[in-house]
């Protein structure tokens, strides 16, 4: 047997990550996501200065384009790239184009990348994409209840409740503080504020799941672009840079129930790798399927000590002022949740937030960022999980 | 505990019937491995031959070393709750008129964790036996029962939609002067069915079998001689919106194969009494009985032939009658899908040879009439499709799973 050591990673030198857009979400769209990501294409062009022809590398992520991939729309939006992607993953879609597309412009195999998340959302939309969403759910979890991801992530909750103390109350904590943050947000659909006694108090959906736990499916999309840094300062570009990332898959399969999301098996490498002292953050995006989800995450992504969770919610604040600054566009729970589009959302604020073109709440003197990605729920866990840190130019 | 099932009301004709809806019946065909054992009654898991490993959700690969060689085994039932939910809003029209629904990851004591309905009596810490059930769309869901039977289990409202329980519903037996038709009144009458229908041709005839039968309660002596088209549709005309379990009795067994017979006369009475019978029965009384595939309580909800094992793989010295039976079991299949949109299960009850006159020669072991009852109510209660009743009957669905061309030869 050959013992096989993983290579020191190279970091993202030279890479630059710039021209934050969204394109406003709408509850339900009669347009395409073809359209959506054709908006989105457009405000890039728009934000940069940049030609359409300029585009070489094009990574696409979206769950209705069916029947295209990345490859067809090249030729209905007249783009020639050299370099093509197609990441439907869901609430990973972000952090992973990102760290291709680095990679990419990194090599030399495109010099810009355009990153698109969108999709469309008809009235019908969901409950399809729910009843075909993996060969698992159709096979194993459709059939019992068709709850959709409620179902799945009301096991889950259930389980993490029990297991590490926290109550709904904790949970209501990030789910306010989110609401306030998009309260300044333009691009929020959620425009009424969010009290602790609403969310405790609303409807059940898949107890413990109640409805402000639940994200609200919408069309939109969101957008960045990958290039070299030279090609970011010539057009006067404020740019980001890649700091660490980590992506882990299937990461925990013989967890009985899920627990965990993946992260901690490379955190080391995420903070090592960046310089940045673990947890030592400005600010943090999670991925917010569902409030339980983001309190995992801030545990196993080291803002706080092991087992300590519950402590750390009860004695942190969460607005874009606060002790621990958290989805700070108001995330999905708040703006809504644009199908792979809300894998983009946190990325997308953390460009934003990190060159000062904060369109909301702008976190003070933010400097480094923390953005994670999380989903692909297909069976019972998420199995995607992923991370980056993002620094200031 | 759960809540025991009130008798239903008596039906307000004015009111519209509630259509049939499915739960979602698309399935991958490998998952399907899962549906022959929920058919048969078994609990088996997806198993690879290469390393032995055990894995859920089905798959083509095995989680562990790669291995396709993956078939369902069996595998022990047992298992413990570790979380549950009660799913209050769904997108899916069958599931949203059913609301709230409870499911729950059930740790196996195999290994895998599996995605369950649940039933009323089992909760998040508590053990579980587990078995595949047939849902109203025909595919295999996992269920976790309480580990002991406990009071009035079986009307838990989630799981009677996977069974076919005969409590409260009402039962045409379509021949009663059969031996098995008979025994299956009585053990119908036995298991709380509200009204048994009791078929005899030519009923206004003197019989000892018709006195006998009249004379149980909830059972109910109807006219019907399924080789006359007209007395089939004239019953249907009287209960058929009131059939709520139709179980086909008729028999016409005679021995021997082709080359013996003069002429066809056997064969069409064959053919009249057993396939014939099954196209006329199943004009009269199934469309109503899919249309009334979630009508309350007591919906409508099986379909049950009871079949010769020879109609799988001819048995010569009955080689006539294997040849309509094979008919019949065809017919069984087409009218599995027919039923179908109204989740109304076919059941096949496939028999050895009889303990009656027209097996008189035939040598031990054979099946007791009330055997064949007892296999069918139990087939009801817990939701069955191909039930296997005797050793002969069992002998010869074995033979056929490993070498079809060598029980061809021995037979």
């Amino acid at each position: 047997m050959v013992a096989i050591h993983s290579a020191k990673r190279l970091g993202y030198e030279g890479v630059a990550v710039t021209a934050p857009v969204t394109v406003p979400y709408r509850r339900f769209s009669i347009n395409s996501a073809h359209w959506w990501i054709g908006r989105a294409l457009r405000g890039l062009v728009a934000a940069s200065g940049l030609r359409p022809a300029d585009i070489d590398g094009l990574s696409v992520s979206s769950f209705t384009l069916a029947p295209d991939t990345t490859i067809g729309l090249t030729q209905h939006y007249g783009l020639s790239p050299r370099w093509l992607d197609h990441i439907p993953m869901g609430g990973a879609s972000g952090v992973m184009a990102l760290r291709k597309a680095a990679r990419a412009v990194q090599a030399g195999d495109c010099d810009i990348a355009a990153c698109v998340a969108g999709d469309t959302n008809h009235v019908d939309s969901f409950r399809r994409t729910l009843s075909t969403f993996s060969r698992f759910a159709q096979d194993a979890v459709y059939p019992y209840g068709s709850g959709g991801p409620n179902a799945n992530f009301a096991l889950i909750m259930s389980n993490y409740l029990r297991k590490t103390g926290a109550t709904r109350e904790d949970t209501a904590k990030l789910a306010v503080a989110q609401r306030e943050n998009a309260m300044r947000f333009p691009h929020a659909l959620m425009k009424k504020p969010l009290t602790a006694e609403a969310y405790l108090e609303a409807r059940a959906i898949a107890d413990p799941i109640h409805l402000f736990d639940c994200v609200m499916p919408c069309a939109g999309a969101e957008a960045f672009l990958v290039l070299r840094e030279d090609i970011a300062r010539d057009l006067k570009l404020p740019f980001v840079r890649v700091l660490g990332s980590i992506e882990r898959h299937n990461a925990f399969a013989d967890d009985a129930i899920q627990e965990r999301g993946g992260w901690e098996r490379d955190l080391d490498e995420l903070y090592g790798m960046a310089g940045v002292k673990r947890g030592a953050v400005d600010f943090i995006q999670t991925y917010d399927d569902y409030p339980v989800i983001s309190m995992m995450q801030l545990e196993e992504l080291g803002l706080c000590e092991n087992g300590g969770i519950v402590e750390f919610v009860r004695g942190n604040t969460f607005t874009t002022d606060g002790t621990c600054p958290h989805n700070t566009s108001g995330g999905q729970l708040s703006v809504g949740q644009a199908g792979c589009a809300g894998g983009y959302l946190g990325l997308v604020e953390a460009i934003r937030q990190l060159t000062g073109q904060a369109l909301g709440g702008q976190v003070k003197d933010a400097r480094t960022g923390l953005v994670s990605g999380f989903g692909m729920i297909t069976y019972d866990r998420g199995l995607a999980s992923c991370a980056a840190l993002l620094g200031k130019a | 505990m759960t809540e025991p099932l009130t008798p239903p009301k008596r039906k307000n004709p004015l009111k519209k019937t509630r259509l049939p809806l499915l739960p979602s019946g698309i399935r991958s065909r490998t998952a399907q491995m899962l549906t022959l054992v929920a058919a048969e009654g078994r609990f088996a898991l997806p198993t690879c031959l290469d390393c032995g490993a055990v894995h859920y959700p089905p798959r083509d690969a095995c989680p562990k070393c790669l291995s396709a060689r993956i078939f369902a085994q069996e595998a022990p039932a047992g298992g413990r709750v570790a979380a549950e939910t009660i799913i209050r809003t769904s997108t899916d029209p069958y599931f949203r008129e059913r609301m709230p629904w409870r499911i729950g990851t059930v740790v196996l004591d195999a290994g895998p964790s599996i995605i369950a309905h649940l039933q009323g009596d089992v909760a998040t810490g508590s053990r579980a036996r587990m078995e595949w059930k047939l849902d109203k769309s025909g595919q295999a869901v996992a269920f976790a029962l309480p580990e002991k039977e406990t009071p009035n289990m079986a009307d838990d409202p989630q799981l009677r939609e996977m069974t076919l329980d005969p409590k409260f519903r009402r039962v045409l037996v379509t021949d009663a002067r059969t031996a098995v038709g008979q025994e299956m009144v009585k053990a119908l009458a036995a298991q709380g069915a509200a009204i048994v229908f009791a078929g005899l041709a030519e009923p206004w005839k003197p019989a000892p079998v018709r006195d006998a039968l009249a004379a149980i309660k909830g059972v109910e002596i109807v006219p019907i001689d399924i080789t006359d088209t007209d007395s089939v549709n004239e019953l249907a005309g009287e209960i058929g919106a009131k059939v709520d379990i139709l179980i086909n009795t008729a028999e016409h067994i005679r021995p021997g194969g082709l080359m013996e017979r003069k002429g066809v006369g056997v064969a069409r009475e064959e053919l009249e009494a057993g396939y014939l019978g099954l196209v006329r029965l199943a004009q009269a009384f199934g469309p109503t009985m899919r249309f009334r595939g979630a009508d309350g309580t007591n919906s409508a909800c099986a379909w049950v032939n009871v079949l010769s094992v020879f109609a799988q793989v001819n048995w010569p010295q009955f080689g006539a009658h294997s040849a309509s039976q094979a008919a019949m079991l065809s017919a069984a299949q087409s009218l599995r899908a027919e039923f179908r949109a109204g989740g109304v299960r076919v059941i096949n009850v496939f028999t050895g040879p009889l303990e009656t006159e027209w097996y008189q020669a035939v040598p031990p072991p054979k099946v007791a009439p009330s055997q064949v009852a007892a296999a069918t109510i139990d087939a009801l209660k817990r939701g069955l499709e191909d039930v296997y009743v005797g050793d002969i009957a069992q002998d010869v669905r074995s033979r056929l799973a490993v070498n079809p061309k060598a029980i061809e030869r021995e037979l």
